[in-house]
């Protein structure tokens, strides 16, 4: 073990720290129970010599000579309440590749790769799947899993009992969770994890998934008429002048990115008011318990029976002031109120947690960029997946509130550019 | 985001009480010669404002017709007393809860005198729903005022008017409050009204404000929130179970997703990272104290942050924070500074107000009242009628609470004279006028906090003493003596009450309660015959000056000058000699003083300055009548008019103890006019002016005096300040530094003090301080 830990610590060394060798490893769920871990030669290289492999496959000598990292290629990206993964698929495997590829490396990719769910809560979002990328020389898919951080220990369980150790790749993780399961993933499952900065693979992400786009289309996207359902329109954005560029990351906390340049950037502020206070909020308020469902019951309610707004407190406009009469005054404001208290239903508030959040991150990104003097603000992150009336509300509110100064941007893969980060510096891709 | 009060309608203000007694003595004063209302009726809170006249009775001296009837005179006295009645203007502020708004209604009604008022201002968002039960109460025309006009006119008002008025919480520190200084330019500052909702002004000059922005996420979110989370119905239930609740149950932390800080991002692992991020789960139930102190934090921080966020686009340093989310409530002080110190990393701070909950309605009435013009005039807290900071908080004040219900008083005097900066002050910024503030020092707190609760005996029969002609005095004494009483018990439980807590607050809170039972000037016969006996003797005094060598005399006339500031009815020391030993003459004081070298001794280079040019002019604040004003100053301002140095002789407007007031001092000079040719003819040629500070108090605080004396002090340049006694030398301007040659002399009458500064009773003070190039 010491010697593994002290080999980690140098963490750019991709290629001399696999291991190879690999045998067994079956098709199951990722979080079901195998017995794998009791299969033969399992911990054959534990404490073996790192630069001495016994049984090296030729695909696995092809990719060391091309200082490419071995397969499978993962990006991890480990929040306080969603892991992402992604995986890259190569679809150009040779007959003789596929041949010679060890059984565990081959069960991985098929499973991930013909699943959409892994157990009851790990998803594939099929939908952002990215085809026909080339990689490090190497052509396939970019598949984007998701399963809740609170099943961390049952994928490391799984790593263990699907011996991953045994396949000798590095494991690019980022998200606190990286620093948070590092000791349990090297102590239940002899996986080292290679740690990487939260932000510097968010900027990677964002700015090499903008620039492969998907699947042909724009990456990334604005709205037009945010307010008006009827002409409300999602339009394609070319990120051509990327900087500066404030970064909205809307996770269960917020983090607010001033990007200057690839390579320059910092973080300006954040917030606690996030992803997860909306769950958080709607869960006691209304009982939900998934995500899905706090955005369905937020759909079909009406925040204005639970929000003052600045017509309730002066009949109309607030001219003094400049206020619209439809803005919010105060957020759950009415229900100081015990009759109004009474007369507000679940989806009611649930939309008022969704408009309250949203309008705070909205607000605060809007002085953030003035502060910065950044006009283009690109909000990503999890709280946005399925979430089209933060996002119209978010485009809105920048626009109303700056005078059209500001625009605010999205991008399809909302929620992975950390994770794609990670992968990205397993192969060393700037 | 722009509603200033909270609309009432979750809150138990609601229904209306009649049968509750007001305690009118104590409340609603002076309302027979009330003159304008406003009233600010917020969510549970109603502020009403009045202006009105008060009679006083004041001491006026005045020479006495030498036409006949000399020989009925008593020769001991230089000139007569009489006590007249005066009227001053008075502010009237008196906040109570909703409940009384009826009961408090009617006794206006049958009380009020004055039929010329026709309109009362109102303002808050209640001001609405009462117009009808106001405008048929009172049978005036309710006028409404613009919420936030009115916030920010109290705002300004209170901030030019009112020392300390805005301080700092601190969480750690004993006591939590840090008062500020005024500062004289109080703009450019941010106001951040956090309300239901949170409002963001930049307040620019006086009449110039914006609106810059504002936040949803407010008080009422709080309470709304708060109400639906935890079935806790009242705001203030709520705040009681978040400071009883942990955050951490409920919030994600940093070290919930790291396992430990971040160091990469800098960011502890105690930080909140996602607030209520916990409670995503069906699985687990919340307590209502942890669900009510995340969500008191979640909207702390937010309103922190974006109040920092605009303090730094619009480069602002001072951020004001009120409404009822605020409102005295430490909890929320508490964990809003603790959101500003950490998103502005130190460099924005956030400030409260003591009146803060009275802004709406002395903006209001300040509204009403432009045709007064109330902003023309200086006013002052008066501490006898003011109720202090947390009068009405249950925790703080149990006893308080009981027996004046939550009724909450301010009252402001109109000044006669407007007050400014001492021209002469080097930075009047960060000017502090008090040497040690009491509320920092809780052992010098106590020492002086006993010392004043025992000299009130005395203090009690020296006023029914003043008034020997009188009934009630008595009576009036004894009420006083309660007041005053009252009032130390609070400092002692809340030193923070009225500001920073000095020896000048709590001497000028005695003047306050005096004057408020009629006691304007209890020292007057005693200066009155004082001044009558030291006369008598001035001109040997001056003889016996004049016939000493120059050196020689420089030094005896610094000697007269100390030993008359042994004359001082303030010292506990000395007016127990003083009443003991009425013969205790002006030589034997001169024997008390210290030999030289004193305590602090700069004599040689006053000395040194004497034998160069004279100065310019001297601006010279006298202290006590007598012996110190007769016999110590003149002769010392009669040297230097000698000398070619043009002379200013500051006295207070009106009485403190037994210092010398300005028309006492005009009597004190004409007689010696008649006596001594030198100041005959400075008084004739304007060579000695004598000014009033505009204060009435022993102390001297050089950032309010009178606008005529700091005129003077320009046009004729000034560049000598004499400050003598105690009260003016060392309990205030010890540490001031002027802009010009200043001397501080005064003589330790205090044991406990003269051990702090490291002597003895009746150690010297002799600083003579020339201003660094």
């Amino acid at each position: 073990m010491n010697t593994l830990a002290q080999r980690k610590r140098r963490p750019t060394e991709g290629v001399p720290l696999l291991r190879l060798g690999y045998r067994g490893g079956d098709d199951e769920d990722v979080s079901g129970p195998s017995e794998g871990a009791s299969a033969e030669g399992v911990r054959r290289d534990r404490h073996g010599s790192y630069s001495g492999p016994t049984s090296v496959s030729r695909q696995r000598v092809e990719s060391v000579k091309k200082n490419r990292p071995l397969f499978p290629w993962f990006g991890l990206d480990i929040g306080g309440t969603l892991v992402k993964l992604v995986y890259f698929e190569p679809k150009d495997i040779t007959a003789e590749e596929e041949e010679e590829e060890v059984e565990s490396l081959k069960s991985i990719r098929k499973y991930l790769t013909s699943h959409v769910a892994y157990g009851s809560t790990g998803i594939r979002d099929v939908h952002l799947e990215l085809k026909d990328l080339t990689l490090c020389g190497r052509k396939g898919n970019l598949h984007f899993i998701r399963f809740p951080t609170h099943d961390m220990p049952a994928f490391i369980q799984m790593g263990r009992d699907k011996n991953f150790s045994s396949l000798h790749t590095v494991f690019c993780a980022t998200g606190g969770g990286a620093y948070k399961f590092e000791q349990d993933f090297l102590t239940i499952g002899d996986l080292q994890l290679h740690k990487l900065d939260e932000l510097d693979c968010l900027i990677k992400g964002i700015l090499y998934i903008d620039s492969v786009g998907f699947n042909g289309r724009s990456q990334c996207y604005y709205f037009e008429n945010p307010a008006d359902s009827e002409k409300c329109q999602k339009l394609p954005f070319d990120l051509k002048n990327p900087y500066p560029l404030l970064l909205v990351n809307i996770g269960s906390g917020v983090s607010i990115l001033a990007v200057y340049s690839k390579d320059n950037y910092k973080r300006v502020t954040g917030t606690s008011l996030g992803g997860g206070t909306f769950f958080g909020l709607c869960c006691l308020l209304t009982g939900c318990t998934t995500f899905e469902e706090a955005l369905e019951m937020a759909s079909r309610g009406d925040s204005t029976k639970v929000d003052k707004l600045v017509r309730d407190i002066y009949g109309g406009d607030y001219e003094r002031f400049g206020l619209p009469g439809w803005a919010v005054a105060s957020s759950f404001g009415n229900m100081m109120s015990k009759e109004k208290r009474e007369a507000v239903s679940k989806e009611d508030l649930a939309r008022a947690t969704l408009i309250t959040i949203t309008n705070n991150i909205g607000s605060i990104a809007r002085m953030c960029a003035l502060n910065e003097n950044i006009n283009q603000v690109v909000f990503v992150g999890n709280f946005l997946r399925i979430n089209t009336i933060a996002m119209r509300l978010l485009a809105y509110a920048l626009d109303y509130w700056s005078k059209g100064q500001l625009k605010a941007l999205f991008s399809e893969h909302e929620g992975y550019f950390g994770a794609v980060g990670a992968l990205l510096e397993l192969l060393k891709i700037p | 985001m722009a509603e200033c009060g909270a609309s009432g309608s979750g809150s138990s203000g609601d229904s209306l009480d009649k049968s509750i007694t007001l305690p009118p003595d104590e409340i609603f004063r002076n309302l027979e010669n009330a003159k304008r209302f406003a009233i600010d009726i917020g969510g549970s809170l109603t502020k009403l404002a009045y202006y009105s006249t008060v009679q006083h009775k004041v001491a006026k001296v005045r020479s006495f017709d030498h036409s006949g009837k000399d020989t009925e005179q008593d020769q001991e006295s230089p000139y007569e007393i009489s006590v007249q009645e005066e009227i001053t203007a008075r502010l009237h502020f008196i906040k109570f809860e909703n409940t009384y708004i009826e009961a408090c209604l009617d006794f206006i009604k049958d009380h009020l005198v004055n039929t010329e008022t026709k309109v009362i201002q109102a303002t808050g968002g209640g001001a609405y729903k009462f117009k009808d039960l106001i405008e048929e109460k009172l049978q005036l025309k309710v006028d409404k005022e613009d919420v936030m006009t009115c916030l920010i006119k109290g705002c300004n008002f209170v901030l030019k008017n009112i020392p300390h008025e805005a301080f700092m919480y601190q969480k750690d520190a004993d006591p939590e409050f840090r008062f500020q200084t005024n500062h004289p330019n109080i703009f450019p500052y941010l106001l951040v009204n956090i309300g239901s909702g949170v409002s963001i002004v930049k307040v620019e000059t006086e009449d110039k404000f914006e609106w810059i922005g504002g936040s949803s996420i407010g008080g009422g979110t709080f309470w709304g929130l708060g109400a639906l989370l935890t079935k806790t119905k009242k705001f203030d239930e709520l705040l009681q179970l978040a400071s009883k609740g942990q955050h951490t149950n409920v919030d994600m932390l940093v070290q919930d997703i790291y396992g430990g800080a971040c160091q990469t991002l800098g960011l502890s692992g105690t930080l909140i990272a996602s607030s209520f991020g916990k409670s995503a789960t069906a699985e687990q139930e919340f307590s209502k104290e942890d669900m009510a102190k995340s969500l008191l934090h979640m909207i702390s921080n937010d309103i922190g942050q974006l109040a920092c966020l605009y303090a730094k686009l619009h480069h602002l340093d001072r951020v004001y924070f009120g409404g009822f989310f605020i409102r005295g409530h430490p909890v929320t002080m508490r964990t809003i500074t603790y959101s500003i110190n950490f998103f502005s990393k130190g460099e924005v701070q956030a400030l409260f107000l003591r009146h803060e909950g009275y802004l709406g309605a002395i903006g209001a009435f300040l509204r009403g009242a432009e045709q007064d013009n109330p902003n023309q005039y200086s006013w002052g807290e008066n501490y006898a009628g003011s109720s202090g900071l947390m009068s009405s908080s249950p925790e703080l004040c149990p006893a308080q609470r009981a027996r004046s219900g939550t009724f909450d008083l301010l009252e402001m005097d109109r000044l006669a004279r407007p007050l400014v900066d001492l021209p002469l002050l080097l930075d009047p910024s960060s000017y502090v006028p008090d040497t040690v503030d009491l509320t920092q020092d809780p052992q010098a707190r106590k020492y002086w906090l006993d010392c004043f609760e025992e000299a009130l005996d005395g203090v009690v029969k020296r006023a029914v003493a003043s008034q020997p002609d009188s009934i009630d005095a008595a009576e009036r004494a004894e009420k006083f003596r309660q007041k005053y009483w009252n009032k130390l018990q609070t400092l002692r439980h809340q030193p923070f009450a009225y500001g920073t807590l000095t020896v000048r607050s709590l001497l000028d809170t005695r003047e306050h309660c005096l004057n408020e039972f009629s006691f304007p000037d209890p020292y007057s016969k005693v200066k009155q015959k004082e001044n009558g006996a030291a006369l008598k003797c001035f001109l040997r005094v001056v003889q016996a000056l004049d016939a000493l060598g120059w050196e020689e005399r420089q030094l005896v006339l610094v000697e007269g000058l100390l030993a008359g500031n042994v004359f001082d009815w303030g010292a506990k020391a000395i007016s127990n000699v003083l009443e003991s030993d009425p013969q205790f003459g002006f030589e034997e004081a001169k024997r008390k003083l210290q030999a030289r070298p004193w305590l602090v001794d700069s004599y040689d280079e006053w000395l040194q300055r004497l034998k160069g040019p004279p100065h310019k002019c001297a601006l010279i604040f006298a202290d006590n009548s007598g012996v110190d004003i007769i016999l110590g100053v003149f002769p010392f301002v009669r040297e230097l008019l000698c000398r070619g140095t043009e002379v200013i002789l500051a006295c207070n407007s009106g009485p403190a103890l037994n210092d010398v007031t300005y028309s006492e001092s005009l009597l004190v000079a004409e007689r010696i006019a008649a006596m001594d040719p030198t100041i005959h003819s400075a008084l004739g040629e304007e060579r000695l002016l004598l000014v009033q500070t505009g204060s009435s108090s022993p102390c001297l605080d050089l950032s309010r005096l009178d606008k005529g004396l700091a005129a003077l002090v320009r046009e004729h340049g000034a560049d000598l300040v004499v400050i003598e006694g105690m009260g003016r030398a060392i309990h205030t301007n010890y540490h001031a530094t002027l802009r010009c040659e200043s001397l501080k002399l005064a003589v330790i009458k205090n044991s406990w003090l003269a051990d702090r500064l490291g002597g003895q009773l009746f150690s010297v003070i002799f600083k003579y301080e020339v201003p660094a190039l």
